[in-house]
């Protein structure tokens, strides 16, 4: 048994009673009336997680959102297993946005890995006060009562009381002191399969997603924006838009300069959205395009590429001298690597529903930050956050765009305007033409090899427009952590290295896209390393595990240091999966490529061909070690949907712009794959009791270079960037 | 005023003729299950059933609707149902968002060929996209819907 150290009683919980007759526990961090406070360090705020009825009921509460990751299930399950629920008694709440729920940020791979652990004590402890107000009853001690699928059992003489029928004793308990975590061999749902708690809603048509929030007498918005990035309106004609029917109002908007303040435009406002999009249509507006309008994408590719072939700033840590060991090489290897910009293209486009009035603003939206949203409305309507409500809908995916919620501001200076409800509908040529993009990027990489075919010598050269350039006009070299997201501190053992980052100034918003920077540097570096095994004439994956070298934990400032082990655990599973190393059919390949991100492990396995130039995918193993494992399904759903993520990357990626307009718009110019394009997925999860880390992005990063090591090992041509389909390979 | 005949029920609606179905179905019938994803026919979230077969209702006029029977993902039919089910057990969605589009084509899919293999799964299912990724799980549970519906 795991005990909680250093909680206080008189601190910890707080016992509501309930109008409706229930008992709500919850634990705060920070210190008000009646409130506690664990002291035990985690970072964990202001929290109301349990709802226990008189019924059997059980209400819990999931602070963070839902996009397709299961975290309404998995979360709480996490409470309902150390509470002893039944779980045929749980539904789900969505926290709305709110400091008391703690850190609501989803985003990261961080929800499980961050929370987990508090949630679990939110359970423990509920399930410790109705075990105490059952012995109280029966007069005996604590210990001799247990508690089991909603009920406490009396140990001496299996006698049994309800949840339901403890509430009103329970919340007479003080909490015990003696709140301790259940053992991995107890646990009821952790660590197994469950369904998700809302798959009647999807396949019924019922969740509501933030495009289904309605209210009485809401008006529905569409807004033209600027092509090129921050220009503005110079003059506008709205004639022919006032003639469409269920047309009422065009009103111009001004950008709001803050990262995630609203780009401005002329909204277009309507009885429905059809009539909206018409009516945007017919605008004839005249843009100023201001210092964005010259974006060239392909221009610029030249300009950071011609960069990272010369020297730029030192990315530290530098390890002994570069320039010696190619001075001494036996062979030099050198080559460069070029990834266009994306978009997150989530199913459900970027809105918002809000509801301006009387001093107060509601809203219902799509958001992964909903804390954020808070106060960014609060800030620009000049109220307090405590009169702006943010009510979480079920996220259409979001892959980072829903992170940031320009569309909230868009909405609430809409809906403060004509005095109504208001939902901001982003059409897919908005969501394709105005994101936040995943920065575009060069990269250069030489090492040195010694006569033995080992890599002494090891020089990589990134440069990319910094997502810091989105909160700090002007920055224009990457940001530590983005350069930290393997490229600097790749896993290699080699005795000479050296890291730069060159400039490159943005043109576009940057955002983050699943797995950020790790898209990029996994490409570059794991195309590279293919490219030193060959030259070295060496078995790629012998080649690559030698490059890890021995078993070590990285020296890091890090909650879950790099262990090379656990690295070369999956490649060698990966491998072994897929058969590495047996004859293939003509024209067929295989192909490995690995990452550390989110202190996740995964290796992927590629088979492809490449018969007459054409591409095909014909198996994926991935294999992921993300420690201990909360809901195996949903862990083996979301390596599977990565992998498919990550195939879109390679093979069809790509936002580009010209005269600072981007110039792809919806799905038939910017692709993703389709079924018939997906092989089967086969999924392996490394068994752990570690501490759990990052799942819903860490699949993504080794995809597209075991396609490119993969059609490689088929064909012999190395393909350097991405997407494949600028190749004609699909 | 024209009258849309939804899931068995009439619905009479002021809409523009050239309205896509999806926008009245949606904005003026009220019914949200149905999705919009693209506007152009490109990705089948929008997929509804008119007498029985699958269509993008964002790309179809409200006029095209009228004296059909449509089906969105609020109503019911035998392989709807079945295909509910293995959605369930499999575990099919993860975002959700998109799978109103997906059964409705596998639904479309079973009306016309009741044993699909992956090829034909493959042919009529790549009109829908799933950006969560969920294909592998979709394949599976079209064959799950058909041996449940053969039990």
């Amino acid at each position: 048994m795991e005990s909680i150290q250093n909680m206080s009683r008189r601190n910890f919980v707080k016992v509501f009673g309930l109008a409706s007759g229930g008992l709500i526990i919850g634990c705060q961090f920070s210190s008000e009336k009646n409130i506690v406070r664990i002291d035990d360090g985690t970072t964990f705020a202001p929290n109301l997680f349990v709802q226990l009825k008189k019924d059997g009921k059980l209400i819990l509460v999931c602070s963070r959102s839902e996009m397709g990751q299961g975290i309404r299930t998995s979360l709480t399950s996490a409470i309902a297993d150390e509470m002893e629920a039944d779980w045929n008694y749980v539904s789900v709440e969505q926290a709305t946005g709110d400091q008391k729920f703690g850190n609501q940020n989803t985003d990261g791979s961080r929800s499980v890995r961050t929370i987990l652990e508090p949630m679990r004590k939110m359970g423990a402890t509920a399930k410790a006060l109705l075990i105490a107000a059952a012995a109280k009853k029966w007069q005996v001690a604590e210990t001799d009562c247990k508690a089991e699928m909603h009920y406490v059992i009396n140990k001496n003489n299996d006698k049994k009381i309800f949840f339901g029928d403890l509430v009103e004793d329970a919340m007479k308990m003080d909490v015990p002191t003696n709140i301790s975590l259940k053992d991995k061999k107890d646990f009821n749902y952790i660590g197994k399969t469950l369904g998700s708690v809302d798959i009647k809603d999807f396949t019924h048509g019922s969740a509501t997603y933030g495009l289904d929030a309605r209210l009485p007498n809401m008006k529905f918005a569409v807004i033209a924006r600027c092509p090129s990035t921050f220009g503005t309106v110079k003059s506008f004609d709205k004639t022919a838009t006032l003639k469409i029917a269920g047309v009422e109002n065009v009103i111009e908007l001004e950008r709001v300069k803050k990262p995630f303040g609203m780009l401005g435009g002329v909204a277009v406002i309507a009885s429905n959205t059809w009539s909206a999009i018409q009516g945007r249509n017919n605008l004839d507006i005249h843009w100023d395009k201001g210092s964005n309008g010259q974006y060239d994408s392909k221009k610029y590719m030249q300009k950071i590429t011609s960069r990272v072939h010369n020297n730029a700033k030192v990315a530290p840590p530098t390890k002994g001298n570069v320039n010696t060991a190619f001075s001494k090489a036996s062979q030099i290897v050198e080559a460069t690597y070029q990834l266009p910009h994306l978009a997150h293209a989530p199913m459900e486009t970027p809105n918002a529903l809000a509801w301006v009035h009387d001093g107060k603003c509601e809203v219902w939206a799509p958001l992964q930050d909903p804390q954020t949203a808070r106060a960014d409305a609060a800030a620009y309507l000049g109220i307090e956050v405590k009169d702006v409500t943010i009510n979480v809908t079920f996220l259409g995916g979001g892959f980072g765009r829903k992170s940031k919620p320009d569309f909230v501001i868009e909405a609430i200076t809409l809906s403060k305007k004509i005095n109504a409800p208001v939902q901001v509908v982003w059409t897919r040529e908005d969501d394709i033409q105005h994101g936040y993009y995943h920065t575009t990027n060069a990269q250069y990489l030489k090492a040195s090899l010694d006569k033995n075919g080992d890599v002494t010598g090891w020089l990589h050269r990134t440069a990319f427009p910094s997502i810091n350039s989105t909160f700090m006009p002007g920055a224009n070299y990457a940001a530590g952590w983005e350069i930290g997201q393997g490229m600097n501190n790749n896993p290699f053992d080699i005795p000479n290295t050296r890291y730069e980052n060159a400039k490159a100034e943005p043109f576009v918003r940057i955002g983050w896209l699943r797995s950020v920077c790790a898209i990029f540097h996994s490409f570059g570096i794991n195309s590279f390393i293919d490219e030193l095994a060959d030259k070295a004439k060496k078995d790629p994956l012998q080649f690559k595990l030698n490059l890890i070298g021995k078993d070590r934990i990285r020296e890091e400032k890090s909650p879950h240091p790099l262990n090379t082990k656990r690295l070369k655990n999956v490649m060698n599973i990966a491998a072994k999966k897929a058969n590495w190393g047996r004859e293939l059919p003509e024209g067929h390949g295989l192909g490995i490529a690995f990452y550390y991100s989110f202190y996740s492990y995964v290796a992927t396995v590629v088979e492809v061909s490449v018969i007459n130039n054409k591409l095909k995918l014909h198996h994926i193993w991935t294999v992921l070690d993300c420690g201990m494992v909360l809901n195996k399904d949903n862990v083996l759903n979301q390596m599977e949907g990565a992998s498919v993520f990550g195939s879109s990357i390679a093979l069809y990626g790509k936002i580009t712009a010209k005269d600072g307009a981007i110039e792809q718009s919806n799905f038939h110019d910017y692709k993703m794959t389709r079924m018939n394009e997906i092989p089967p997925i086969d999924v392996t999860l490394v068994e752990s009791d570690e501490a759990p880390t990052g799942v819903g992005e860490p699949g993504v990063p080794p995809v597209a270079p075991a396609i490119a090591n993969a059609i490689f090992n088929a064909s012999g041509k190395r393909y350097r960037s991405l997407p494949l389909s600028d190749h004609g390979l699909v | 005023m024209k009258t849309l005949t939804i899931n068995g029920k009439n619905h009479t609606i002021e809409a523009q003729d050239d309205m896509p179905l999806l926008w009245a179905i949606r904005d003026i019938v009220g019914l949200t299950g149905t999705k919009y994803g693209c506007g152009v026919s490109q990705c089948g979230a929008c997929s509804i059933l008119i007498d029985g077969e699958v269509v993008r209702s964002c790309s179809l006029p409200v006029s095209y609707g009228i004296g059909k029977q449509i089906t969105t993902i609020e109503g019911k039919t035998d392989n709807l149902e079945y295909l509910r089910e293995a959605w369930e057990e499999i575990n099919v969605p993860q975002c959700g968002y998109c799978q109103s589009g997906q059964l409705i084509a596998a639904a479309s899919l079973l009306n016309t060929n009741p044993n699909p293999s992956d090829q034909d799964i493959d042919d009529a299912m790549s009109g829908n996209i799933c950006r969560c990724g969920t294909y592998p799980r979709i394949r599976k549970a079209i064959h799950k819907a058909v041996k449940l519906k053969n039990k």
